[in-house]
């Protein structure tokens, strides 16, 4: 396939079958493989269309400083963007992120403002809107808030998958940003008014959150509750585990966070079965699992992976 | 009929310490007057006026109940269920009454 340039290759993933994982020829699952864009991640679908909208929008132009929040992988996805059209890019990350992340945003030209372990992503959003309101000139996307995130996959990854698989049940994403879930999801409900759209969140050991008072609670405000059919809280120990099984039985090497929407993913199709409805589940593969190798979560026992993942962002 | 409950480290002085605990009961709103019998005041800590309280999650099999029946949701024998504090919405200390 042929495009003009990097930018036009983002998006149109494959959506490949999961005839090991799938616990019945009625009740299947599909991996829809975002880590073949071009930084490797689902992110590049969100990045380059807010940098898009804002430029069309006349919000920012080329020579601009653009900033955001980020654990990693919407950063690297700006960065490409960024460079390509002549953007200075600084990124606020959580301190306790791995190596592999801010060197990889260091290569593709980004500055990186480190934010504190505690507290995680809600720590890196305040500090980035801080800095915001301490320098007007700069941009920040804020892929939490900013419709064009979600607009993203609304336009790309809801009709790539509804061409693929007209017959989809259920859509499996990670709840971060909420952006591919509402948008994706919107774009499904939208031609099938019966399709489950399904979250699964991280959910990390005491260490990450700390026992300290997270003053606000943070709620993306791209989230809208109505989307969701259901919401899935998954531990390191599954991810870790559904991670390993999607590699050892599909050999797909993706990365934690893609191991804990498997398990919401296998949860939805367990109950299919039992209740003996046929089902075509798609979840997404954020990302391959390169980033995270430094994290311990591939090596050893499951239960040495559980303690390596501890106090780390793994998703 | 038996399920395992995860009980987070904040309410683990009502179990003796303890990371999971057996309850009985075919709903969660049973499990729930279960673990009270058992440990008595831990369900004035994920109750209020009846409803969980807001800033309490809890999932069965990992789903949050508040997408099911809430505390009405059936169980079954191999069910396992998790209590976590909220994250999001204040301190967790002040949140479970601590």
């Amino acid at each position: 396939m042929r495009y003009d340039s990097l930018l036009q290759s983002v998006g149109n993933t494959p959506l490949v079958g999961l005839p090991r994982l799938s616990p019945s020829p009625e009740v299947r699952l599909w991996a829809k493989l975002e880590d073949r864009n071009p930084t490797g991640s689902v992110k590049d679908r969100a990045a380059l269309k807010m940098i898009e909208v804002a430029e069309r929008d006349g919000l920012i132009k080329p020579g601009d400083t653009l900033l955001e929040p980020t654990s990693g992988n919407t950063g690297i996805s700006l960065a490409m963007v960024a460079r390509q059209r002549g953007y200075r890019l600084i990124c606020v990350m959580p301190e306790n992120t791995s190596p592999e992340r801010s060197q990889v945003l260091r290569m593709w030209g980004a500055e990186i403002i480190p934010s504190p372990a505690a507290g995680g992503s809600n720590e890196a959003v305040r500090v980035a809107k801080g800095l915001a309101a301490e320098n007007p000139d700069w941009y920040m996307l804020y892929q939490y808030g900013n419709a064009a995130n979600a607009l993203a996959h609304y336009e790309g990854t809801g009709p790539e998958i509804f061409a693929d698989l007209p017959t989809v049940t259920h859509f499996v994403a990670g709840l971060g940003t909420t952006g591919t879930l509402m948008g994706a999801g919107r774009y499904l409900r939208e031609k099938n008014p019966d399709v489950q759209i399904v979250a699964a969140e991280p959910r990390y050991g005491e260490l990450v959150y700390g026992l300290r008072n997270l003053d606000e609670g943070f709620v993306p405000e791209l989230y809208d509750a109505s989307v969701l059919t259901t919401r899935f809280s998954v531990g390191p120990r599954d991810a870790v585990r559904r991670t390993r099984e999607l590699l050892d039985q599909e050999g797909i090497f993706a990365g934690i966070s893609t191991g804990a929407i498997l398990h919401a993913a296998l949860g939805m199709a367990n109950k299919a079965l039992e209740a003996g409805q046929r089902a075509d589940i798609a979840f997404i593969v954020c990302d391959g699992g390169w980033k995270y190798l430094s994290t311990g979560a591939y090596e050893g026992s499951v239960d040495e992976a559980e303690d390596a993942l501890e106090g780390q962002l793994w998703a | 009929m038996a399920v395992e409950v995860r009980i987070p480290t904040i309410l683990r002085p009502f179990t003796g310490g303890e990371k999971a605990v057996p309850a009985d009961g075919a709903t969660l709103g049973e499990v729930v007057a279960s673990l009270d019998t058992n440990y008595p005041g831990i369900g004035e800590r994920l109750l209020e006026d009846g409803q969980l309280r807001r800033f309490v999650n809890v999932y069965v099999n990992d789903e949050d109940v508040r997408f099911l029946d809430g505390l009405a949701t059936p169980l079954k024998e191999t069910d396992s269920i998790t209590i976590l504090p909220a994250v999001a919405g204040g301190s967790i200390t002040r949140t479970l009454g601590l």
